[in-house]
């Protein structure tokens, strides 16, 4: 029988949740461990479905592309949720008649926004494109055997065991660490098999070289395990409980999770995806990398001081003035290798920048340098302190943090994404070049329309809450405040519709692509049939 | 430049580039991190702080399962607007028993690290329940299934001793009378004395105004209500803690 271990495994995994769901301390754990059961008892049955079809022949030196696919459809899958949901909170923002509670509350669907977004969506294009990039890289098959089938699908079952616990009210309540105990337990399991797959290919290289995309996907890999573990030490109330205590408590645990938070930034969005820019930005431009010298510098650079840049979330607290000055001084510092890895990666198009016209793909990449750039020269100005004291706590820090996800990560995670689905799946072409380029439009002006939206109405915020009139008094009220925003939320939510329908147009796209359909289309740029003379 | 041709030796070897990046990202966590553990200021103790009393943590906990941190921060900084509107700037040791602390990085909603005592609880509770009636502005979701919904603290006493694993100073009585103090004072009836000596400026009401049971109403507001309370400002000595 095909499959025996992993049906045993799975059936016992399964048996174990139910009996964890029947000696649970609390109802949220009871139905967390339901759900769990559920998940694993259907994977299972799978399995037995599929245990008398024999099993394919695997050539030992072809690379293994199972799993990337798995993971280009799950990169689509959960962008098109993630940014869904993102609307669906922004508009409960804008009319809280929206909020039902208490699964569907504000305070609920926002976790599963930020994962579903940064986790769910990033995570599964970092996973994607590693495991594409690093066999390309080194001409070997992933290494042992079904572990990056363990990585994919394990990574996919943190995700619904995080997202399901958002909406049950299961979280530790650190941003971007909610998951409880066991999630990120599991987590760190499948993390560890990621880390020996990544590692294991890059011993079994056949190229003498470590191509610096690795670098940039390796450091990534390393740094989210340590911050990981560091940020989630937490006593567990019991085995059979839903609810932990973090191990530390007060400034320690602020900065030690603005340590993991910003670094999550730091690793997850932005090493992780330079190394996906490493190497599709040339593949797809056809040229090399404009400077060898600049991605060892920059990356050292990047890798070193991204860590000490946490304490720009803490300005003004109670954590210690030295360390705020160390964190300030670091993440000014931080704009130079930033935009090393941004000047990097638009020179490599020197001689061939005509492709930003004839190449949609070409232009998603070089929108998401763009905003790379952008977004990292806006953070280290919103990291001066007497800025920060006004920018923190409003939306400004929101617009922000998009300008980043939607711009950077999303774009050049798009871009990644066209280039692999025709060659994944042994297709000529994408199912259509236009939809493409309606797709970056859609996208850009959703992210114009948020950012500048997000920057009024922080500035705006920042100075009600602190505008004095001529008697010494604050004028406005809190509330008063609150209402002003309402017309930003709602413009805010329109620019999310945009960037969303931009994604829905790639899901369709991707998916004809799959099916093997070419869209009879007009050509996005008229060949030259002749050259015009000069005067 | 013969230093960066050294870097062919990296980018050959696994091992190399594995050890020098974690080495790298190791540093800037070690000088920033490490010394809050041990620093005065930062692991000061201010008089007037103590433990939550199980209903207080019981509260704390709802209060984090319907992520109201994300919209309001607990954290008042020491600037003249901020001091004016929500009081005294907050000190690290008002956090120091807060396993994870609530900080915030967000006002959606105002900050909510001195709310305690600002609104009585019938105001507090006619505005989770429903937030329009008392502020129109109010962007706020109705929280007014907690009223309906009873408190489980069938296990509050293993939530206290989670917190002692983690160094909150949980006394061996604190514990073994979790549920009694926790009744206690919601209900009005049972020992407040005990309650009282063991948490000092602990409020003993009927939070939510329903004497039949203990709701997860009572535990919110009654965390609420004891937010920012507990360290007298008119005998903290502020030059003493200087950061």
């Amino acid at each position: 029988m095909r499959n025996a271990v992993w049906i045993i495994v799975l059936g016992l995994a399964t048996l174990l949740a139910l009996t964890a769901s029947g000696l649970a301390h609390d109802a949220a754990f009871r139905a967390h461990m339901g759900i769990l059961a559920l998940l694993l008892g259907g994977g299972t049955i799978y399995l037995l479905r599929v245990s008398d079809k024999p099993a394919p022949v695997i050539d030992p030196d072809a690379y293994m592309d199972g799993p990337i696919r798995l993971g280009t459809i799950m990169t689509v899958f959960w962008g098109v949720v993630g940014m869904l949901v993102g609307v669906v909170i922004a508009a409960q923002l804008s009319w809280p008649q929206l909020d039902i509670g208490p699964w569907f509350n504000f305070g609920r669907m926002r976790p599963l926004h930020t994962s579903g977004v940064v986790f769910a969506f990033g995570g599964s294009a970092l996973l994607t494109t590693s495991m594409y990039v690093v066999q390309r890289t080194t001409r070997a098959r992933l290494f042992g055997g079904n572990l990056a089938w363990f990585v994919m699908l394990g990574y996919q079952l943190f995700i619904a065991m995080a997202a399901t616990g958002y909406l049950l009210g299961i979280t530790q309540a650190r941003e971007y660490a909610e998951p409880e105990w066991y999630v990120d337990i599991w987590l760190t399991v499948v993390w560890v098999a990621y880390l020996v797959m990544f590692l294991g290919t890059l011993v079994k290289r056949k190229e003498p070289h470590i191509y610096v995309a690795n670098w940039f996907y390796l450091s990534f890999i390393v740094t989210i395990a340590l911050l990981h573990v560091v940020n989630n030490l937490a006593m567990p109330v019991s085995i059979f409980s839903s609810k932990s205590y973090s191990a530390f408590s007060g400034v320690q645990d602020a900065l030690t999770q603005w340590w993991y938070g910003h670094n999550a930034v730091g690793f997850f969005l932005t090493a992780g995806f330079l190394g996906m820019m490493y190497y599709y930005m040339p593949k797809q431009a056809e040229r090399p990398v404009y400077s060898y010298r600049l991605s060892i510098i920059h990356f050292w650079a990047l890798i070193f001081i991204y860590i000490w840049a946490g304490p720009h979330h803490l300005f003004y607290t109670a954590l210690p003035d030295w360390a705020q000055t160390l964190g300030m001084v670091f993440s000014i510092m931080l704009w130079m290798p930033s935009w090393g890895g941004m000047i990097n990666g638009l020179l490599t198009l020197r001689g061939a920048w005509d492709k930003i016209r004839t190449d949609p793909i070409i232009r998603m990449m070089v929108i998401a340098l763009a905003f790379y750039g952008m977004s990292t020269f806006e953070g280290p100005v919103m990291s001066i302190k007497s800025v920060n004291a006004l920018s923190h706590y409003t939306n400004w820090t929101i617009g922000h943090v998009h300008s980043g996800a939607l711009g950077w990560v999303g774009m050049i995670t798009f871009g990644a994404v066209y280039f692999m689905v025709p060659r994944l799946w042994g297709r000529e072409r994408l199912y259509s070049l236009r939809m493409i380029n309606w797709h970056f439009w859609l996208a850009t002006l959703g992210i114009v329309v948020y950012a500048a939206v997000m920057w009024v109405a922080g500035i705006t915020q920042g100075l009600m809450w602190r505008e004095y009139n001529d008697q010494g008094f604050l004028v406005y009220s809190f509330a008063e405040v609150v209402a002003a925003m309402h017309p930003y939320y709602v413009l805010r939510m329109l620019g999310g519709v945009l960037y969303l329908a931009g994604m829905l147009v790639m899901a369709v796209n991707v998916y004809l692509t799959i099916k093997g359909r070419v869209r009879n289309e007009r050509p996005l740029v008229q060949v030259a049939t002749h050259l015009n003379p000069a005067e | 430049m013969t230093l960066l041709d050294n870097h062919k030796v990296i980018e050959r070897n696994v091992t190399l580039l594995l050890v020098l990046s974690l080495l790298v990202v190791c540093v800037g966590g070690i000088v920033e991190v490490v010394p809050l553990f041990f620093f005065k200021n930062t692991i000061e103790t201010v008089e007037g702080m103590r433990p939550y009393t199980p209903l207080e943590l019981a509260g704390r906990n709802i209060y984090m399962r319907e992520g109201c941190y994300l919209c309001h921060s607990q954290m008042i900084r020491p600037l003249r607007d901020e001091v004016e509107r929500y009081g005294h700037y907050s000190l690290a040791a008002e956090s120091e028993y807060d396993h994870p602390f609530q900080w915030g990085s967000e006002r959606t909603g105002p900050d909510l690290a001195r709310v305690g005592g600002r609104y009585s609880d019938q105001w507090q509770v006619e505005h989770l329940k429903d937030p329009r009636s008392v502020v129109p502005e109010s962007i706020m979701p109705s929280y007014a299934f907690l009223a309906s919904t009873p408190l489980d603290f069938s296990h509050i006493d293993d939530d206290l001793v989670a917190n002692t694993r983690v160094g909150v100073p949980y006394t061996a009585d604190m514990i073994k009378d979790a549920k009694a103090d926790l009744i206690a004072q919601a209900t009005q009836d049972g020992a407040k004395k005990d309650l009282q000596s063991r948490y000092p400026k602990a409020r003993i009401e009927d939070f939510d105004g329903d004497p039949k049971q203990v709701t997860e109403m009572d535990a919110l507001v009654a965390y609420l209500q004891m937010l920012g309370t507990l360290v007298d400002f008119s005998k903290y000595d502020e030059a003493g803690n200087n950061r």
